[in-house]
């Protein structure tokens, strides 16, 4: 890839006290490119990208976006949880439009942004409801729309679809798909779904527990756009099949009796 | 809350006639009390005097204006105390709980305070303060302050950390997440607090009368233990207690105004 390096850890450790979350990790992720990470609870892969977004700083080494290093949170990398994190009394098209308002931008331009991208993840009838009213993965869309909206240079993804239904899950993996294809920002995507990560990416990071440490690389070499079909093709169980041998027989420690 | 919508739209007509059948419940529930006060005052069982006398006796007290002047006293004190604790408690409450220094010094004063019963604090509000108004508002202030005081710095800590990183990412600085984050996801932790607050307001001050008052409620019935009038003990004591419920309801109201957003089990 003939990218630059938009996100790149440097020997990134962090420790909590003596338990050791993550261990030297090397990693470089390109402009618009589109990595998932996944490996077994504890291997890290949280602590990683709260590093990337400024919530979280290295014990040593460092995090570096565009070359710079990262010093706290900030709007040009937006963050999407596994817990949505709507803001329960703001209405969906409030919450799209705060990280607006924290830019200073006027409430005209500020409201036509907001629902611009509002209509883009398909939440145009529910503008003024409030979070409470929505299904989990019409929250999730909103979250989206609330990152997207003030033009972040990477996306951060922490599991965002790991509560939702199978179905549902498949249509915002595939909502997604559509928006990156559209925008082209960096996305760092964490997962547990060996199958959703190998449907999303360009690469896929596989990271081990005990320590927390970088596994394996695995390329995706499948085209875009993706659809379902692909899903069931014999180069995406291939692919498939040596991202799940990678996880679960070498990244995750045998369970303990 | 009578306007919570239940999940399901088939329950309404349910939900609807299970509420009439409450309000119908909570109706004959009141008309078997009042016979069964009746009965018993009629038949002479108790020495207290009946429904009859005591609806009568108000109705004195209304006619020469007597009742309102006491009610208005009570609830002048009762106002300006709460607003006055209530005020106070919610900057030290947010306080306490965005400043873990100053949380550390405040804090053992409070604990301290709160297990003063206020009501122990009259003598020393007397002496120091006299007899004015000034004794009775102090000791209700300290009321409604100790319990808002508690319930804001209880919301500010128990602030889902998820809604502090979201706004942080968004560029949020501390000021904005305290302004936009902290203060509304805490609302609702504050209005509780003033719920409590006013209800022991209203205890406090009703006792507080008993003591030392020359007019409301409270002094009011102290009068009439004096001369044996049980009647107006009476009226008394269902005037505190419907002014009591109605304040309760003002503040339930204005919790549910303010908390729509909430996600109610």
């Amino acid at each position: 890839m003939a990218a630059s390096v938009k996100i790149r850890f440097n020997d990134a450790t962090r420790c909590f006290g003596a338990f050791v979350a993550l261990e030297k990790l090397n990693l470089e992720v390109m402009d618009s490119e589109f990595v998932t990470i996944v490996g077994p609870s504890g291997c890290g892969k949280s602590t990683a990208m709260n590093m990337a977004a400024g919530l979280l700083m290295p014990s040593s080494g460092s995090v570096t976006i565009d070359g710079e290093a990262v010093s706290g949170p900030g709007p040009e990398r937006g963050v999407i949880f596994q817990q949505y994190a709507l803001f329960p009394w703001l209405t969906v098209r409030k919450n799209v439009e705060f990280g607006l308002r924290l830019k200073g931008m006027k409430e005209r331009e500020r409201r036509e942004r907001a629902m611009h991208y509002i209509e883009l993840v398909g939440l145009a009838d529910f503008a003024d409801a409030l979070p409470k009213t929505l299904s989990g993965g019409m929250k999730q869309r909103c979250a989206i729309a609330r990152a997207y909206a003030v033009d972040p240079k990477v996306l951060l993804m922490d599991e965002p679809f790991g509560a939702l239904d199978a179905l549902t899950r498949v249509r915002m993996q595939d909502q997604l798909l559509g928006t990156w294809t559209r925008e082209r920002k960096t996305v760092m995507f964490i997962t547990h779904d060996v199958d959703e990560a190998v449907y999303l990416a360009n690469r896929v990071i596989v990271m081990a527990a005990k320590p927390g440490r970088l596994q394996e690389i695995i390329e995706v070499d499948l085209p875009y756009p993706r659809n379902e079909e692909l899903r069931l093709s014999a180069r995406f169980t291939e692919i498939r099949n040596r991202v799940w041998h990678a996880v679960y027989t070498r990244a995750a420690p045998a369970l303990q009796p | 809350m009578s306007i919570q919508s239940s999940p399901g739209a088939t329950t309404t007509v349910a939900g609807a006639l299970a509420r009439s059948e409450n309000v119908i419940l909570g109706f004959a529930s009141f008309v078997i009390g009042i016979l069964f006060w009746y009965a018993v005052t009629r038949a002479g069982l108790v020495k207290l005097p009946g429904p009859f006398q005591v609806v009568s006796r108000s109705a004195d007290m209304m006619a020469n204006g007597q009742i309102f002047t006491d009610i208005l006293s009570s609830l002048r004190r009762v106002f300006i105390g709460f607003v006055l604790g209530a005020g106070a408690a919610v900057p030290v409450g947010f306080l306490m709980g965005w400043y873990k220094r100053a949380r550390g010094l405040i804090e053992p004063w409070i604990q301290f305070l709160r297990v003063i019963p206020p009501l122990a604090v009259i003598p020393l509000a007397i002496v120091t303060l006299g007899i004015d108004e000034a004794p009775k508002i102090f000791v209700i202030f300290l009321a409604s302050f100790l319990s808002s005081v508690i319930a804001t710095y209880q919301g500010v800590i128990s602030v889902d950390r998820t809604y502090i990183n979201a706004a942080r990412v968004l560029g949020a600085s501390d000021g904005v997440i305290f302004a936009r984050v902290v203060v509304p996801a805490s609302i609702p932790f504050v209005l509780v607090g003033f719920r409590i607050g006013l209800g022991s307001a209203w205890a406090t001050l009703v006792a507080a009368e008993l003591i030392a008052a020359q007019s409301g409620l409270g002094f009011r019935m102290q009068q009439a233990q004096l001369y044996y009038d049980l009647p107006t003990i009476f009226v008394s004591l269902i005037t505190i207690g419907i002014l009591g419920l109605v304040m309760d309801r003002i503040v339930v109201w204005t919790e549910s105004r303010l908390t729509q957003w909430q996600e109610r089990v």
